[in-house]
């Protein structure tokens, strides 16, 4: 057996690699499935978690002004600190499975429009009260009422009412919807005693770690819950989340011991970090993406011809490497990739074209005048550069695209979904009728491509009700081609999630579904 | 004496309400609001109405600038319209971690930049003073941020002496504090020491053309001793004036180096604000940063009044 292998078990055994990357290893190196399972087994004794420690995470992209009320959480450090201090009905798994957490369990009844979730009996609140069924309703009302300023307004819109049925949660929705228990594990669902209705804010939840200290913009700090319901997590006796936006200074800190934990990792610099001792980066292909954007209404991108010109223009290779540090994966100017579930990996890729792009640019009968991209460093990582590339590439092919540098206070309110072209990104959900019901039905809130067809919509109707697999399948492969064709995005890239561990951090994940192991990495990491 | 201490008191008052009317209308004029920040892109129209609802932000600006105002006057400074956090208390911690860094960097850079420059003074114009002149230039001419990412990367990561970042917790205790803040603190004395060496090289060296110096020096005194004693007082005011200004400095110009070093001071509070368009926070901090520079100013003032016996006892 090679020495690969060998190390590769012992990776997983030390929690370093996950089973399911492990086995993909073994299949390209030749190994048989029931080979490998075996040495796991050998090796995977020594793998039991180890309790105890200190875990201190540096994580970017939080701010002094902060607040713990999951409804309000916009950043990766309130959705750590969700993570937690906090329970969501459901969560979902790195292979897109749903793993009942607070809900034991759910069906849907009357065709997928009533889901009724079966709550887990006996689940301490960290203030000692057990939670129960009145709680659960009243935390999603909280979330979905009239007055309500949570981030999960939008997913929570087609509940219609959500009412307590002994100790289930029934919801019953305006349409029928195959995929709404994806829903529930919305990081923003955290379920609060009494709903969050009076104290929203207290950082109160059933999670397996409790609040100590909360100081926005400094530091939270955790102790283990001893009465959590789930002794298979919360690894660490105390932890501690601090909030480090400096790049330099993150990755210092990392390096010096200071903490164990640390998200993005700067691509440029990533190779480099990882070769540091007692460093390790963790790069995790994933939902979220780097784009441009056209408003399919506004001319002169009304015109199918000059978006699909753009579309063969950019070089999508080219800044995967470029912007991405080779990070990444190529987009196929579609916002889901294969890590959806039910993605079909035939829809074919559409390369870089200078022939095509001229060919579509004269089609279009474009005036020649500039065409305006409007960008700025706040977009994705890289904006510049990528708004740069994507500039020479359409001169090669005699399009003048010109860019207009916008400034980053305030570019989400003033230039994205309002200029007709510009640089964004999406971080991704946990399924693809989530993520085009978000941005891609003509009726949906952030429909930044002002794309309208009343096919796709249908489709995506149809789809989102239907309980058949192979039948969505269909319908999801039939939308991907009629947006891959005629929508208004231009998708040159998937950026992977880069973190950051020290090398005696065990039990890491690669998790599609966001970075940080979709937040839960001081959940269910533990020291080696 | 009194009555200039309270005239000045009183300008500086009207001082802090113009500063504060700036701030209120400059936040205004920014695009987009409080709302909108805390919500960021995933923000619906109805979400949107409710915070923005409940914030107040719906009524004129003129009625929100009067009732905050009305509230300091009562000495009430709000909540923060971003978490409900009670500014005061929030300030407070702030504030004094600020005046904590800012102190001990002071008490290390102005008794070392003052006696450099008589240093400098004594040996003018050879190797000493050149040298002093050359590396003190040389640190300021460096942006802070990079003499933080050196000294944090040889003192922190190669050699793993200190901890890269600053992080000062409530169960600290005074020592653990100083060798948080010690890198902080050296990074600072670099960015401050140049001004005020240079300034003090120069008042003494302007004084030293006087006669009494030729006294000094013909009744046989020291070189250092002449320094010391004769010109240093007599050059006392320009030096305070100086000291006074890089130490409001300290107070109020450190965000980079907060940003470096991780630091919860004053200026990440305040910036972090001001992205979200949280004008209660960003104008009770704007208020205490000017009242800090009115304040050194008048200090810097009165002294050099009291240095000086001609403005002393005034004809």
């Amino acid at each position: 057996m090679s020495k690969e292998l060998d190390h590769y078990s012992n990776e997983v055994a030390k929690g370093r690699m996950s089973r399911r990357d492990f086995m993909g290893r073994a299949t390209a190196l030749g190994v048989s499935a029931v080979v490998a399972e075996s040495m796991l087994a050998t090796s995977a004794q020594a793998s039991t978690p180890n309790k105890g420690g200190h875990f201190s995470m540096g994580i970017s992209g939080g701010e002094s002004t902060a607040s713990l009320d999951p409804a309000t959480v916009t950043n990766d450090v309130g959705q750590s600190a969700g993570r937690m201090t906090g329970d969501t009905l459901v969560n979902v798994n790195a292979d897109g499975t749903i793993d009942p957490r607070l809900a034991e369990s759910f069906e849907p009844s009357e065709g997928g429009l009533v889901w009724t979730f079966k709550i887990r009996q006996g689940v301490k609140f960290h203030n000692g009260n057990t939670m129960t069924v009145d709680d659960v309703v009243k935390t999603l009302q909280r979330h979905s009422n009239e007055d309500s300023q949570s981030g999960a307004l939008g997913i929570m819109r087609g509940i219609s009412t959500i009412e307590a049925d002994g100790d289930s949660v029934k919801l019953t929705l305006t349409s029928a919807n195959a995929d709404l228990p994806y829903l529930m594990s919305d990081y923003h669902l955290v379920i609060q005693p009494d709903g969050g209705m009076n104290t929203p804010a207290d950082g109160i939840g059933t999670g397996p770690y409790r609040i100590t200290s909360e100081e926005p913009g400094v530091r939270y700090a955790f102790e283990r819950f001893e009465d959590h319901w789930d002794p298979s997590v919360g690894h660490y006796d105390t932890a501690e989340i601090l909030f480090i936006n400096d790049e330099t200074s993150r990755t210092a800190a990392l390096q010096s011991g200071q903490v164990h934990f640390i998200n993005r990792v700067p691509p440029r610099t990533a190779g480099l970090f990882n070769r540091a001792p007692n460093v390790e980066v963790r790069a995790t292909a994933g939902k979220g993406h780097y784009v441009f954007i056209m408003h399919t209404d506004t001319a002169p991108f009304d015109n199918k011809d000059l978006r699909l010109a753009l579309k063969y223009a950019i070089n999508r290779e080219e800044m995967v490497e470029k912007v991405l540090a080779g990070y990444g994966e190529i987009g196929n100017d579609l916002p889901v990739n294969e890590t959806y579930p039910l993605f079909d990996t035939e829809i074919p890729q559409r390369e870089h074209s200078l022939e095509m792009a001229r060919q579509h640019y004269e089609a279009s009968g474009h005036d020649g005048s500039p065409i305006i991209l409007s960008a700025s460093e706040v977009a994705f990582p890289g904006a510049m550069d990528a708004a740069a590339l994507f500039q020479q590439s359409c001169q090669a092919a005699g399009i003048p695209l010109e860019i207009q540098r916008e400034p980053s206070d305030g570019y989400w309110s003033e230039v994205w979904n309002v200029k007709p072209f510009c640089a964004s990104y999406w971080g991704g959900r946990p399924v693809q009728d989530q993520m085009y019901s978000v941005a891609y039905l003509s009726s949906a809130d952030w429909n930044d491509t002002r794309f309208s067809s009343p096919e796709f919509d249908a489709l995506l109707i149809e789809a989102r009700a239907e309980l058949d697999l192979e039948r969505r399948f269909e319908l999801y492969s039939q939308m991907g081609y009629l947006l891959r064709e005629d929508g208004g995005l231009i998708n040159p890239m998937f950026n992977q999630f880069l973190d950051g561990t020290s090398a005696n951090v065990a039990g890491w994940e690669n998790d599609p579904n966001g970075s940080m192991m979709n937040g839960f990495v001081g959940v269910r990491t533990w020291f080696s | 004496m009194i009555k200039l201490v309270i005239q000045r008191l009183a300008l500086g008052c009207l001082l802090l309400l113009a500063a504060s009317a700036l701030i209120f209308f400059g936040i205004e004029i920014l695009p987009g609001d409080a709302a909108q920040a805390v919500l960021g892109r995933s923000a619906t129209a109805e979400a949107l109405a409710n915070l923005r609802a409940e914030m107040g932000l719906g009524r004129p600006a003129i009625v929100r600038y009067f009732e905050w105002l009305g509230g300091v006057v009562r000495g009430d400074l709000g909540v923060a319209l971003t978490n409900g956090v009670d500014i005061t208390s929030a300030l407070a911690d702030r504030f004094s971690k600020t005046l904590f860094l800012a102190f001990w960097a002071a008490l290390i850079s102005v008794p070392l930049a003052i006696f450099l420059g008589l240093l400098a003074v004594r040996f003018r114009d050879r190797w000493p003073d050149k040298m002093i002149s050359a590396i003190t230039l040389t640190l300021i001419s460096v942006p802070e941020f990079i003499v933080g990412y050196v000294i944090m990367f040889f003192v922190a990561v190669k050699w793993q002496l200190l901890n890269p970042l600053s992080i000062v917790t409530a169960n600290m205790g005074v020592f653990e504090r100083l060798e948080a803040i010690l890198l902080p603190v050296l990074v600072l004395t670099f960015v401050v020491l140049a001004q005020m060496m240079r300034m003090t090289r120069a008042a003494i060296l302007n004084v030293m053309e006087s006669a009494y110096i030729e006294t000094a020096e013909l009744k046989g005194l020291s070189r250092f001793e002449i320094i010391a004693r004769h010109a240093f007082p007599n050059s006392i005011a320009p030096v305070v004036n100086v000291v006074m200004l890089n130490m409001a400095y300290l107070i109020v110009g450190v965000v980079v180096v907060e940003v470096v070093f991780n630091y919860p001071g004053m200026g990440q509070y305040l910036v972090d604000h001001v992205t979200k368009r949280d004008v209660p926070v960003v104008q009770a901090a704007g208020l205490i940063f000017a009242a800090v520079y009115i304040l050194f100013n008048m200090f810097a003032d009165i002294i050099s009044i009291l240095a000086n016996p001609r403005l002393r006892h005034p004809k």
